[in-house]
């Protein structure tokens, strides 16, 4: 009797203590996602910081000459080959996106949802490679022909990154429009609107910090992307005149240089990956304060 | 016709100008998702068609040389880069998302850090996480260009989406599950492994699944942490090359034009199978919660 009960009690406490040891461990594994993103912002800006220290953040950010071998590192057109590209993504990928999301989610019938949507859920898996190479052999050759040029450029980069971001768009402002309480349509419906004008003058506004935000996690994307757009760019350290010139961003310029690089230039390109990186913290934060607006 | 304006009300042209409109709103409609869903099909199909006629034997050669420019070592890499990404991520998201859905109670401080910080993870590029991976395992941690570095950088890359899945999945399983499981007198853990996990596996292996196809697509995040060795790796301290890298620089080189089409065809069909695998997994996981 007396040992059954020791045996029971020594049970007990070994259950709790493997309770314990997995309560702590699954908290570990939790706080990993903590301590991951504190590693990634402490390197960058370790190696980042001096770097744009040493060169001057005005000069850094603010001049147009990048040419390591006379220590010269000015990311300036970096910055608007970057903002230029992703704007040029936006304005193919958001209006073409936004239509598409709005036929999924007011107009297309149940069969056809049920065809045209995995569709595009799984087109947002295709590898950035594949969209460069796609560019490459498809695009560059025909806007080179159109418009007698050399073919890679913000245009080619713009249109490859504008289908790169439909599916995200697509699928993020769907279920913003989904989202939308049907007693909004209805009742727009019952003061004698029709179907079109309800949707775009009743559920469009009121998904619009959804749409908001899937405009905002698309241009993270487009800012973000490094390997198609490298391909396509044309990679040409200048302030563009021509929507079909060449330019090179701020992804591009770390990926082109990195792999030869050292001192004060490999540290001027991870310092080139701090700005990036502000630009996408910035991104972010817009994101989730929509996110959190329009209650996705 | 003049004589009916005039005597037409307002009420109707204002009628006629809604119906104009809604007529242009319907077309414009119409032709965004027709335009969206040509040029992406033009995607797939013209990788296909220019890719499918190039893929022959020497194309899966085992040792890679400059003549056959197998993709073969290639395929192997991705696939033990994958297995291991997954051997270090799937544990931590699992644990991280069993603690947030099952050990946290509402209000807990430090799960909102957790989930932020899991969003901002989300959005990095992967350029940044490649970045990263050089100056923390390549450099720091001494690693050199190889195999585990690659593997550690990609796993904090899925371990969001890792994460979200299964912490969805966990949300999903009816709350009547774990009060039946206490009630039996389970403890918290046995009620984790024994009820929890297997009920949200579905979802959990649609996360897995939606994940390999992250790694077996990245590229950007490899080339300055895992390299672009041709061989097959003796240890997982040498320098690998995964497809996706190996497209890239076929790409960037333009020597072997056509093998570069078939392997964009090799790439494109295995990315594609495993993320369609990844949403029928978890389309059955919805047909099922509606069969309950």
């Amino acid at each position: 009797m007396n040992q059954l009960t020791l045996r029971k009690t020594d049970n007990t406490t070994k259950r709790a203590l493997r309770e314990t040891v997995a309560h702590v461990l699954f908290a570990l594994a939790a706080s990993v996602s903590i301590v991951a993103v504190c590693l990634i912002c402490f390197f960058l800006l370790l190696n980042g910081l001096p770097a744009i220290a040493q060169i001057g953040l005005f000069n850094f950010v603010g001049t147009t000459t990048w040419r390591p071998s006379a220590d010269e590192y000015g990311i300036l057109a970096m910055i608007v080959g970057s903002l230029y590209v992703t704007a040029g993504a936006i304005i193919i990928g958001v209006p073409l996106g936004l239509l598409c999301a709005i036929f999924l989610s007011r107009f297309a019938s149940r069969r056809l949802k049920k065809i045209i949507l995995p569709g595009i859920e799984l087109l947002s898996g295709i590898p950035s490679v594949v969209f460069g190479f796609f560019g490459l052999v498809a695009l560059v050759p025909l806007i080179r022909q159109f418009f007698d040029v050399q073919g890679m450029g913000i245009l080619t980069a713009s249109i490859i990154l504008g289908m790169m971001i439909l599916p995200t768009i697509i699928t993020v402002s769907k279920s913003a429009l989904d989202a939308v309480p049907n007693n909004y349509y209805e009742g727009a419906l019952a003061l004698g609107a029709n179907h079109e004008r309800c949707v775009f003058r009743i559920v469009f506004p009121a998904a619009l910090s959804g749409v908001m935000a899937a405009i905002i996690l698309g241009v993270g994307r487009a800012i973000g992307e490094t390997m198609a757009v490298v391909m396509i760019v044309g990679n040409q350290v200048r302030i563009p005149n021509a929507i079909t010139d060449g330019v090179r961003t701020l992804t591009g310029n770390i990926v082109l240089e990195m792999g030869y690089a050292a001192d004060l230039h490999r540290e001027a390109l991870i310092g080139t990956a701090v700005v990036l990186f502000v630009f996408i913290l910035i991104i972010n934060l817009l994101f989730s304060l929509l996110k959190r607006r329009s209650k996705l | 016709m003049r004589s009916t304006t005039t005597f037409a009300s307002t009420a109707t042209i204002a009628a006629r100008r809604a119906k104009r409109w809604a007529v242009i709103l319907r077309l414009l409609v119409y032709l965004g998702a027709i335009i969206t869903v040509a040029v992406l099909l033009c995607l797939v199909g013209y990788i296909l068609v220019s890719g499918v006629p190039h893929i022959s034997l020497d194309l899966f050669a085992l040792p890679y040389n400059s003549l056959n420019v197998s993709l073969m070592p290639a395929l192997i890499n991705t696939i033990l880069m994958t297995a291991l990404s997954l051997l270090i991520a799937v544990p931590l998201g699992l644990g991280a998302a069993i603690y947030l859905v099952e050990y946290t109670g509402r209000g807990n401080k430090l799960v909102g850090v957790i989930r932020t910080t899991a969003e901002t993870l989300t959005g990095i590029p992967s350029i940044v996480y490649g970045l990263f991976g050089m100056l923390f395992f390549v450099t720091a941690l001494g690693w050199r260009l190889s195999l585990l570095a690659g593997a550690f950088t990609l796993a904090i890359m899925i371990l969001p989406i890792i994460m979200r899945t299964t912490e969805e999945a966990l949300k999903a399983v009816p709350d009547s599950f774990r009060e039946g499981s206490f009630g039996l007198g389970a403890g918290r853990l046995r009620t984790v492994g024994r009820v929890l996990l297997p009920s949200a596996m579905p979802g959990i292996l649609a996360g897995v699944i939606l994940g390999i196809g992250r790694i077996v697509g990245e590229s950007a995040a490899l080339i300055y942490t895992a390299g672009s060795v041709t061989e097959l790796p003796t240890s997982v301290f040498d320098s690998t090359r995964t497809l996706s890298v190996h497209m890239y620089i076929l790409a960037s080189e333009g020597m072997h034009i056509n093998k570069t089409y078939a392997t964009a065809v090799v790439l494109l069909v295995i990315v594609l199978a495993i993320n369609s695998l990844s949403a029928l997994v978890a389309r059955r996981l919805t047909k099922g919660k509606m069969d309950d």
